[in-house]
């Protein structure tokens, strides 16, 4: 029996680190409701990131280009492999697939009139296309997605590129899900689905199978649109030497890469938080396979998931990517989970910047809700400036650090530029460790 | 009418000619020959035109088809006329898996018998098959008809939303979800008009119906055990 005399010192309570306040929580959440965590956003654990890499700069070795009077181009034309008409964007950062349901219309409006004013594109996501976005994007790439929803030739000739969506970051292998909240009359209408249904997604494209299948569908797809169209295959960070390989066989104009940082609009946290790997894992691997086909910068690839700075849209450039896409930066830039609204925050037992309860429609910022007097909060204008300018930060810093390495064009950023902070991060990126020639794995030890 | 040789003029060739004719077109009749079990014949079609493919066809034949009556003399390969918009789809043999898959409106008749999944994701189409259809059949169904002459394979109708399923033969087993309902008289005169449709005399006194018991709409844990 441990004296508790106050005479002797006690030692302090002690967490544990298995059995955390966080995990606790869950357990007792679970014991009450019997059902899993659903929620948005993509995985919030720590893992190896962009942070844990460093530009290396010009110096005596390499001579940098002027900050601020030597030209350092930013433009890039996706889909030159077949289409007919290939995409040209402005800036090499791309807003991701978010769909109407998830967001509400003033949303995805926003971020048309954004992506337009900075010369990008927007994507539709797994609810059709709406006047809103197509209104307001210049660009707009048109998922294709298993449900279907809303699917029809028009919109796929209304299209700027074609998505073909096999899997997402945050979830691969899992299908969409929106909750019946926000199954309101235009979603359900959309849909094709009765109002107020908890809907789930298929996970698997109903009428393909495999990537012979994935061959044909994307023939039926160019022959629907006249071979005009990119077509982008999205798939989640998994086996991404191989999903990369495949779906550049399949005929993939476009490879478009998502980590497991990248969000969704819902799904189970189990699923978030255990399925698929790092973006920083991906990179690599995927631009491997390319390489060993001789399709690197024929084929192009995006990266997406953890995009959040100019130096994150530049290291993913020089691990080889042509371009970065953005969902959740571009709903915060946009106004979501803002401390301005942390009252409401509170009320529904969360704080701004840990709000991800996307599927209850109850969103205080009015960007993942149907309700319309929440959605009435958001201004299209207005945040679509603010995503325009957020993106115009992005690409001035990542041109910053281009010109502080010595490269005229963001594409001209390269492997050698970099170097990494931790081992897991060098032996991820295929990296030499800060200081040293060591690249974990590489010369078999 | 406009006879196409598909082996010699090639797909492209094809589909662009079909893309190029509108809704006022006099060209309205094709005949489509040496098909070769290509895929992706006849994709895209947004006029009322009435095409015929002499042969059996691959992959996708008749595909997101607007306005178009088209009509395969063979077999069909996986997913013909998937996402119909409108029309008529015909086909005079078998259909390979996923016939209709996602198909919003229109009629696809399937004058033999149809693979699994065989009206998967309907959203709105009107699918009448003169045989048997394979398993999981109407998985996912949002809406419209699927009626079929024979017998249907496992899971029919699995996790099936709004739309109506009727058979006259056997049904191996019921999907998630999918039950038995009662045939009320507009139900008997709705199978009526799809079966004349579909160019089928089957008697609908002989078919049962099928449709979502709703019970799997919405989260409940006392229903995990379904799937």
């Amino acid at each position: 029996m441990n004296d508790h005399s106050p005479k002797i010192p006690q030692t302090l309570p002690r967490q544990s680190a298995t059995f955390t306040n966080e995990i606790n929580s869950e357990i007792r959440r679970a014991a009450a409701t019997g059902i899993y965590d659903i929620r948005g956003g993509g995985a919030k654990r720590r893992v190896p990131h962009f942070d844990d890499l460093l530009f290396l700069g010009a110096s005596v070795s390499r001579y940098p280009l002027e900050g601020y009077r030597e030209k350092c181009t930013t433009n890039v034309t996706l889909g030159t492999r077949f289409a007919k008409k290939p995409i040209e964007l402005a800036i090499p950062v791309t807003i991701a697939g978010m769909s109407f349901g998830a967001l509400s219309g003033a949303a995805k409006e926003a971020l048309g009139r954004g992506a337009t004013l900075a010369g990008t594109s927007t994507t539709t996501g797994d609810g059709g296309m709406t006047e809103e976005e197509r209104g307001h994007s210049k660009t707009l790439v048109y998922q294709v997605l298993p449900s279907r929803y809303g699917m029809n030739p028009d919109d796929l000739r209304r299209a700027d590129a074609i998505e073909v969506v096999v899997g997402q970051g945050a979830k691969p292998g899992g299908g969409g899900m929106l909750l019946g909240q926000k199954i309101t009359d235009r979603v359900a209408e959309m849909r094709t689905l009765p109002k107020g249904i908890d809907q789930r997604s298929a996970c698997r494209h109903p009428d393909w199978t495999g990537p012979d299948d994935l061959e044909i569908k994307i023939l039926e797809l160019r022959e629907i649109t006249g071979w005009e169209k990119p077509i982008y295959v999205k798939i989640g960070g998994t086996r991404p030497y191989y999903d990369t390989t495949l779906a550049v066989k399949a005929g993939a104009d476009v490879v478009v890469l998502d980590g497991m940082q990248g969000g969704t609009a819902a799904t189970q946290d189990v699923f978030i938080e255990h399925v698929g790997i790092p973006t920083l894992a991906c990179i690599r691997p995927a631009v491997q396979a390319l390489q060993d086909m001789g399709l690197h910068r024929e084929v192009q690839l995006i990266v997406s998931g953890g995009i959040r700075t100019g130096a994150d849209v530049a290291k993913a450039m020089a691990l080889g990517a042509d371009a970065v896409a953005i969902g959740t930066a571009a709903m915060v830039a946009l106004g979501d989970n803002d401390p301005h609204w942390e009252a409401e925050y509170q009320k529904l037992g969360t704080t701004a910047g840990a709000y991800d309860d996307w599927h209850e429609g109850r969103d205080p910022a009015g960007i993942t809700t149907q309700d319309p007097d929440l959605a009435a909060r958001l201004d299209p204008i207005a945040a679509g400036r603010r995503l325009r300018n957020y993106l115009s930060v992005l690409t001035l810093e990542a041109q910053t650090i281009a010109r502080a390495c010595g490269h005229n064009s963001l594409h001209n950023l390269e492997p050698e530029d970099l170097c990494a902070l931790t081992v897991e991060a060098a032996a991820m990126a295929r990296l030499p460790l800060a200081g040293t020639n060591w690249i974990p794995g590489a010369g078999g030890y | 009418m406009q006879t196409f040789d598909l082996e010699a003029e090639g797909l492209r060739a094809l589909n662009a000619s079909l893309h190029a004719l509108k809704g006022d077109t006099n060209t309205t009749a094709w005949e489509i020959i040496n098909p070769r079990g290509s895929h992706a014949i006849a994709v895209g079609v947004d006029a009322p035109l009435d095409i015929t493919v002499r042969g059996s066809t691959g992959y996708y034949c008749a595909g997101m088809n607007k306005l178009a009556t088209i009509r395969v003399a063979g077999n069909a390969g996986p997913g013909v006329a998937e996402n119909m918009m409108s029309g008529t789809v015909i086909i005079d043999g078998d259909a390979s898996q996923y016939a209709g898959a996602t198909g919003r409106g229109g009629t696809l008749v399937i004058k033999g018998n149809a693979a699994s999944r065989c009206g998967i994701s309907m959203k709105g189409i009107d699918i009448v098959v003169h045989g048997n259809v394979g398993h999981m059949s109407a998985f996912m169904a949002q809406s419209g008809n699927l009626v079929v002459c024979g017998d249907a394979g496992e899971a029919l109708g699995d996790s099936l939303y709004e739309a109506r399923l009727f058979v006259r033969g056997s049904v191996k087993s019921l999907g998630a979800d999918c039950i038995e309902k009662e045939m009320r008289p507009e139900h008997v005169e709705l199978l009526r008009d799809l079966l004349v449709r579909g160019d089928c005399d089957a008697d609908p006194s002989e078919f049962r119906r099928y449709g979502s018991a709703r019970k799997l709409y919405n989260f409940d844990i006392d229903n995990a055990s379904a799937y």
